[in-house]
């Protein structure tokens, strides 16, 4: 039937921008719409009535995936808005508020009224930990109901009103069935998309390491609104087509049972994987049908896998399926980076003349972390920010990077004043950074995690992307040899496949350097990256950094290691109790008789 | 008709302030909010019916069994959903499990006890139907009781010392010696206890429903998010504060749209302040 080939070229479409690997990852999703478009032939209307029902829930179960699986929002309720959809086309299409829409007319508004809903009920991520918004949409999924019992005139109340009814040639039963699979595979298609973009990827950065997201220049709060926005919509057409298969729908229909199956399917089908979900999906609706007399235990059923999968196999079915990832590593393997490829990476205009810091005051809790430190750090040169623990080196990295305003004073980029606190605006502006404690997506491939940091170099925009325009496969292909070169140039491109969480932990500082170059800053702030090195491994980063300088891009070196700090930096400033202690070249510093008396010791 | 928004509003505030204090006992044992705690409410009013009315035990003796039943169902809600998460708080696992333990509380009751609402018994008898019925004084007076007993026990027990101990710095009471596990199943058990009796003391305005669950579990939070996590003091003035909100919306503008106000004023509170208003500090994130 056309409907298959098309859900299959789709897919088609999205492997060959995905590179290696990519059957893999279509293979399986082209088979699954395969096999369903065969189900009107081999079996009967009940089975195509079931088929139609597992369709519309992956139409709200796929776009939800964005929000649970990949953005890591708990939203517990998303049955509100199936229900605000199913409510709105019947609505419409029956003539009880305004002239009698037509059905594809009715659907498209719906759309567009769960897009606002979608919104409305995904604010509240924007500011509350993970147990408020799962409460909050709980708290919405409880109110839609109660409002479509209470306004009669409209819903028709506890009695209900008539689902929509489908024009030719969807009015018969394998017709609707063919036009909600086909929905069902654009959805699979278009969250596919964005899964391999540089929104999908900053949704998973946003979820495992939201720190570093900021610093990547990840807008959190745009990126949600959007997904929301495009999940809103799905939910909500989802809803439309549900009313059309009840052909009758009251407010008992939408009860909290279905919001519960919806971020099973997700959670069941395993974070940050599009086929886990789909599985998951076709799974819970069909659990009940070959449990027949458990139907009255569905729920309880859905709760007990929910709870096995949590404590016994958090990754859900696509950890299960992951069979690339069970391949053993080489022990002992050593890093060998090169820094000749560092000029294929930096190769950018830089004219930034440097970052400038004037009586910059930063306390906590009363504590003064940082008390009126002057420092500058040029473009092309190293600069080692060395003292004792405590006296506030990585605060000046994190008021540098923006995650806090200062009390007092000024920061300066190349002779322009920094906006105090706003972290997501650095990358931008040419500062990237490192870790002291590697923030990485470590379900996500080495790959990824590189490709995060050149988010902003993307051009395509969410619906490029969402369609796959050519500009989202330009930035694709561009990012993926970028991000390819960057993991040579620090000597990582044999793990490029493989998850980031088996990796040693010298391995991910060398991948977090690799994700501050994609952005190709003018400024790298580096937070002890020689810390866990092996001798050698200090040896080559200290070359690697020596590299980076020389294309003219400054660096900021917060680093116990003496000797490292000693054998690279240009100029060091040390730091003792939020103060600057000193600041020379590493010649001065060596013999600066209170440096050794507070930090290097005698 | 103010004497009976007052009156209302008091009583349903009242267990709301106790649900919000089974989640802070719950919280303060072990940084874990639990779905069950709205749970427990619906649970003290079903099981309440269930000894008394339908198998006709003596009140007592039904109170006693309903708080037995409720300890348990917490210490199961440390067993199962809290304790195998713990060491991974920081990805949230425990919304999911106390998430699946409250649905399937839920489903057991819906298909063992009922799905409609049953009566609950009297336990005084007194000022029927009047602003001096028991169903408007007996939630606020076990409140009262209920949080007069907690200060003493955190104040002025050496158990309750403790409790704060856990509370405070997990890792410094476990370096002190303290039996945490131990303090931790303690806590989940008075919480249960202090569910069920939120849920026996409002029977009369409740019910014995299993829709109650979920219905705490939002209601019962509110003050939580209100009065900033772990604080019984802020949860008390937020959950009175919710009730006679929500009963004067429910005169003045009818029941749905109350549910709207209050949630409208929860989302705008939360978006304002999401510590709550009595809440604490941010933690440091970099």
């Amino acid at each position: 039937m056309a409907i298959s080939s098309e859900s299959a070229a789709g897919t088609m479409q999205e492997k060959s921008l995905a590179g290696t690997g990519s059957w893999m990852f279509s293979g399986p999703l082209i088979m699954i719409f395969c096999l369903a478009a065969l189900v009107p032939f081999v079996t009967n209307d009940y089975w195509v009535l079931i088929a139609t029902r597992a369709a519309i829930y992956w139409v709200l179960v796929g776009a939800l995936n964005l929000v649970i699986g990949f953005a890591g929002q708990l939203a517990i309720g998303y049955v509100a808005l199936l229900t605000l959809g199913a409510y709105t086309t019947s609505v419409l299409v029956a003539g009880n508020v305004s002239p009698p829409v037509p059905v594809f007319g009715a659907l498209a508004i719906a759309g567009v009224a769960g897009a606002i809903f979608g919104v409305i009920v995904g604010l509240p991520a924007l500011r509350l930990r993970t147990f408020y918004f799962a409460i909050s949409t709980l708290g919405f999924a409880t109110i839609i109901t109660q409002i479509a019992l209470a306004w009669q005139s409209v819903t028709g109340g506890g009695i209900g009103l008539p689902g929509p009814e489908m024009p030719a040639p969807f009015h018969t039963h394998a017709g609707f069935y063919f036009l909600c699979l086909t929905a069902a595979g654009l959805i699979t298609w278009m969250t596919a998309n964005i899964a391999h973009s540089r929104f999908g990827r900053g949704l998973i950065a946003v979820r495992d390491a939201d720190v570093a997201a900021e610093a990547t220049g990840i807008r959190k709060a745009r990126l949600l609104m959007t997904i929301f926005v495009f999940t809103g919509a799905s939910a909500a057409i989802a809803g439309g087509l549900f009313a059309a298969l009840q052909t009758y729908i009251t407010p008992d229909a939408f009860t909290f049972d279905l919001s519960v199956l919806f971020f099973i399917s997700v959670l069941i089908g395993g974070r940050g994987s599009i086929l886990g979900p789909l599985l998951g999906t076709v799974i819970l609706t069909l659990l009940p049908e070959f449990a027949a007399p458990l139907a009255a235990w569905s729920t309880f059923l859905y709760a007990v896998l929910l709870l096995v999968i949590v404590l016994v196999a958090p990754g859900g079915i696509a950890a299960l399926l992951d069979f690339g990832n069970r391949r053993v590593l080489r022990a002992n393997r050593t890093i060998v980076p090169k820094a000749a490829l560092v000029g294929h990476l930096l190769a950018t205009d830089k004219a930034k003349s440097g970052i400038a810091l004037r009586g910059v005051v930063l306390s906590f809790l009363g504590v003064r972390a940082i008390d009126g430190v002057d420092l500058d750090v040029e473009a092309g040169k190293i600069h080692g920010l060395i003292g004792p623990n405590g006296s506030g080196k990585t605060t000046i990295l994190n008021v540098i990077s923006g995650f806090y305003g200062p009390e007092a004073g000024s920061i300066a980029l190349g002779g322009e004043a920094l906006k105090p606190g706003d972290s997501e605006s650095r990358a931008s502006q040419g500062i990237a950074r490192t870790f002291q404690t590697p923030r990485i997506v470590g379900e996500a491939s080495v790959l990824q995690n590189v490709m995060i940091g050149g988010t902003i170099r993307g051009q395509s925009t969410f619906v490029e992307s969402l369609f796959c325009l050519p500009r989202h496969r330009g930035d694709e292909r561009t990012l993926r040899s970028e991000a390819m070169t960057a993991l040579s140039a620090v000597g990582l491109e044999s793990l490029a496949d493989i998850r980031a969480d088996r990796l040693q932990h010298s391995e991910l500082r060398f991948m977090e350097i690799a994700r501050a170059c994609m952005a190709r800053p003018a400024f790298i702030l580096l937070d002890e990256p020689a810390a866990g090195l092996s001798a050698d491994e200090i040896l080559r980063l200290g070359q690697f950094l020596k590299a980076i300088s020389r294309q003219g891009t400054g660096v900021l070196l917060v680093e116990h290691h003496a000797d490292l700090i000693f054998d690279i930096c240009d100029y060091v400033t040390v730091l003792n109790l939020g103060r600057v202690l000193a600041q020379g070249t590493p010649a001065e510093i060596r013999v600066h008789k209170e440096v050794i008396s507070a930090y290097l010791g005698g | 008709m103010l004497a009976s928004i007052i009156a209302s509003g008091l009583a349903v505030g009242a267990v709301y302030a106790l649900i919000g204090v089974t989640y802070n006992t719950m919280f303060s044992a072990s940084r874990v909010m639990s779905f069950t705690a709205g749970q427990l409410g619906m649970l003290g009013g079903v099981f309440g019916s269930l000894f008394v009315l339908r198998l006709g035990l003596p009140l007592v003796v039904g109170l006693v069994l309903m708080l037995v039943c409720c300890a348990i169902v917490g210490l199961i809600t440390e067993f199962i959903a809290v304790r195998p998460v713990l060491k991974s708080l920081d990805q949230h696992l425990y919304v999911l499990s106390t998430l699946a333990l409250a649905l399937m509380i839920q489903q057991v009751v819906a298909v063992e006890w009922s799905t409609e609402p049953q009566a609950f018994p009297r336990v005084f008898g007194t000022g029927a139907g009047g602003i001096l019925d028991e169903k408007f004084w007996l939630p606020v007076l076990t409140c009262a009781v209920t949080i007069c007993a907690l200060e003493l026990l955190y104040r002025r027990t050496l158990t309750g010392l403790s409790f704060l101990a856990i509370a405070e710095d997990n890792f410094a009471a476990r370096a002190l010696g303290l039996p945490e596990r131990n303090l931790r199943m303690a806590s989940y058990a008075l919480a249960g206890m202090i569910g069920g009796l939120a849920g026996f003391s409002g029977g009369q305005l409740l019910l014995a429903f299993v829709a109650n669950g979920p219905l705490l579990n939002f209601y019962g939070f509110v003050p939580v998010a209100l009065g900033g996590l772990g604080n019984n003091r802020g949860a008390i003035v937020g959950g009175f504060a919710l009730g006679l909100f929500q009963q004067a919306a429910n005169f003045l503008v009818g029941g749905i749209f109350s549910s709207v106000a209050v949630f409208m004023l929860f989302i705008a509170v939360l978006l304002a302040a999401p510590r709550g208003l009595f809440g604490g500090h941010l933690a440091r994130r970099v």
